[in-house]
C-alpha cells in the first residue's frame, strides 16, 4: 500500500508537476502559436496550390498533365520528414540556406498540394458528364463550364476527404522540431530535457488537443453540412 | 413556314473506333419545322442529334447551321451554340443553383447581361414553361417534369434559332410526360424550328411536320407523319411502325 502511493506521486512528480508546467508554460505558449500560423499558412497555400494543379489538368494538356501526376505520386510517395531534411540540409550545399520553418512549410505545402490535387481531380471526374454537356451546349466556353459548373459540385463532394488529409497534414508540423522549428514539440522536447521532467510534454500534449479538437469537431461538421443529396 | 433550311447535315459519318454509328446521314430542316427523328435504339439518332451542336464530333462530312460549318476547325463553337439549344434525356440541371439560377447562368456569363436583366429574362423563360412560381426553388426539390421544364426554360432563354431535344420525356414518369409535351406545343405555336428524338409517336403524329425514320446509321425513310406512319414505304419502316403501334 505505501509502495503504491509513492509510486503514484512519482508519476504524478513526472508527469504532471505543476511547477515545473508553470515555468515553462509560456514557451509551450509561443509553440502554439508558432503551430497555428506555420499550419494556417500551409493549410491556405496548399490547398490553393492543389485546387489550381487540378484545374490545369482539367485542360487535358499531356506535359502539364504528365508534369503534375509525377509530383503529385512523388510527393505522396516521399515521407514528409525525408523531403523537410534534403530541404534543410541538402540546399545549403547549392549556396540556398533555408530556415527549418521555410523547410517545413514548404515541404508540408506540397504534400498538401498533392494530396488535394488528387482529391480535387476525382471530385472533377465524378461530376456527371451530362454537366458539361448541358453547360458547354449553353455557350459555356470549358473553363467556364469548369468554374461554374463543375467545380462548385466538385469541391462539395470532396469537402470530408479533404477535411481529413488537411488535419493529418497539419499536425505533421510537428516534424518541424527536428529542423529546429520552435512549434509546440520542439518547447516540449527542450523543456523536458531542460527540467529532466516529462511535465512539459503533457504540456505540449494538451496544446494539440486544444489546436486540433476543435478543428475536427468542425471537420465533422462540415462533413454532415456538406452531404447533400444530389439531384 | 419558310423553305430556308436552317440546318443541313450532308453526309455525315461518326464511328466510335470500328463501330460506325453515323454512315453518311443527310437531313435538312427549315425555319419553323418541327422533325421528329425516330428509330429503333443503337440507330444513331442521338448521335445524329448531339454531332449537331458538336457535342459529338464527326468523322466526316458536314453540319451547315445558319450558313456557317461547324464541324470546321474555325467555326466558333461557342457563339454557335448560344443559337442551338439542347434539352437533354436526365435535364441536366445544375444542382447547385435555383432554376432561376439555372436559366440565368448562360445569359451572365455567355451574353454577358447584368445579373438584375438575367434574372429578369429567366423568369420570363420560366413563366412561359409554367414555372414562375418555381424560380428559387432547387433541381432536387423539383419533379421530374418540373426539372426538364426548367431546363427547357434554360435553352430559350438564350433566344435559339433552334432547339435539339434528345429524348426529353424517356425519364419521366408517364404521368409527367404530359406537361412537357405540353411547353413542346405551345414552342412550336410559336414557330420555334424544333429537331426531336423521341419515342411519343403519338405526339410526333399530331405535332410534327416531317418524320425521320433511322436505322443502323442511315436515314431509311422520311415525309409527313400521316405517310410515315400509315403508309410506310420501306420494309424497315413497315417493320417498326408495326412493332410501336401493336
Amino acid at each position: 500500500m505505501n509502495s503504491e502511493i509513492t509510486q503514484w506521486d512519482r508519476f504524478l512528480a513526472s508527469f504532471f508537476d505543476l511547477q515545473i508546467m508553470r515555468k515553462y508554460l509560456p514557451d509551450i505558449i509561443d509553440g502554439f502559436l508558432l503551430t497555428c500560423h506555420l499550419a494556417i499558412f500551409i493549410v491556405i497555400s496548399g490547398l490553393a496550390l492543389g485546387l489550381l494543379l487540378a484545374v490545369i489538368r482539367a485542360y487535358e494538356f499531356w506535359l502539364t498533365s504528365w508534369l503534375i501526376a509525377v509530383f503529385a505520386d512523388v510527393m505522396r510517395a516521399l515521407p514528409p520528414l525525408v523531403f523537410i531534411l534534403l530541404l534543410y540540409f541538402g540546399l545549403p550545399g547549392v549556396g540556398l540556406n533555408l530556415s527549418g520553418y521555410a523547410a517545413t512549410y514548404v515541404t508540408l505545402t506540397l504534400v498538401l498540394a498533392a494530396f488535394s490535387e488528387e482529391i480535387f481531380r476525382a471530385g472533377i471526374l465524378a461530376t456527371p458528364k451530362g454537366q458539361w454537356e448541358a453547360a458547354r451546349s449553353t455557350g459555356l466556353s470549358f473553363g467556364q463550364s469548369l468554374a461554374y459548373v463543375i467545380m462548385p459540385q466538385a469541391i462539395r463532394m470532396t469537402v470530408p476527404p479533404l477535411t481529413n488529409r488537411t488535419i493529418a497534414i497539419a499536425k505533421n508540423t510537428a516534424l518541424g522540431t527536428v529542423v529546429g522549428v520552435g512549434e509546440i514539440l520542439n518547447q516540449a522536447t527542450t523543456g523536458q530535457s531542460f527540467s529532466g521532467n516529462a511535465s512539459p510534454l503533457v504540456l505540449g500534449a494538451m496544446a494539440y488537443l486544444i489546436l486540433f479538437i476543435p478543428v475536427v469537431i468542425f471537420g465533422r461538421w462540415v462533413e454532415t453540412r456538406f452531404a447533400w443529396r444530389r439531384a | 413556314m419558310s423553305d430556308l433550311p436552317i440546318l443541313d447535315v450532308q453526309g455525315l459519318h461518326k464511328s466510335y473506333g470500328k463501330l460506325e454509328v453515323l454512315k453518311g446521314v443527310d437531313l435538312s430542316v427549315r425555319e419553323r419545322e418541327l422533325v421528329f427523328i425516330i428509330g429503333p435504339s443503337g440507330s444513331g439518332k442521338s448521335t445524329l442529334l448531339r454531332c449537331c451542336n458538336r457535342l459529338e464530333e464527326s468523322n466526316g462530312g458536314a453540319v451547315i447551321f445558319d450558313g456557317v460549318d461547324i464541324t470546321a476547325k474555325s467555326a466558333n463553337i461557342n457563339a454557335i451554340r448560344q443559337k442551338i439549344g439542347m434539352v437533354f434525356q436526365s435535364f441536366n440541371l445544375y444542382p447547385h443553383m435555383s432554376a432561376e439560377g439555372n436559366v440565368a447562368l448562360a445569359l451572365r456569363k455567355v451574353l454577358k447581361r447584368p445579373k438584375a436583366e438575367a434574372i429578369e429574362r429567366a423568369r420570363k423563360a420560366l413563366h412561359r414553361v409554367g414555372l414562375s412560381d418555381k424560380a428559387e426553388n432547387y433541381p432536387n426539390q423539383l419533379s421530374g417534369g418540373q426539372q426538364q421544364r426548367v431546363a427547357i426554360a434554360r435553352a430559350l432563354a438564350l433566344e435559339p434559332k433552334m432547339v435539339l431535344f434528345d429524348e426529353p420525356t424517356s425519364a419521366l414518369d408517364p404521368e409527367l410526360v404530359g406537361s412537357v409535351l405540353e411547353v413542346m406545343r405551345g414552342l412550336r405555336e410559336s414557330g420555334m424550328t424544333m429537331l426531336v428524338v423521341s419515342h411519343e409517336m403519338r405526339f410526333a403524329r399530331e405535332a410534327a411536320d416531317r418524320v425521320v425514320f433511322m436505322d443502323e446509321g442511315h436515314i431509311v425513310e422520311e415525309g409527313p407523319p400521316d405517310q410515315v406512319f400509315g403508309d410506310p414505304k420501306m420494309p424497315r419502316t413497315r417493320d417498326f411502325v408495326s412493332r410501336i403501334n401493336h
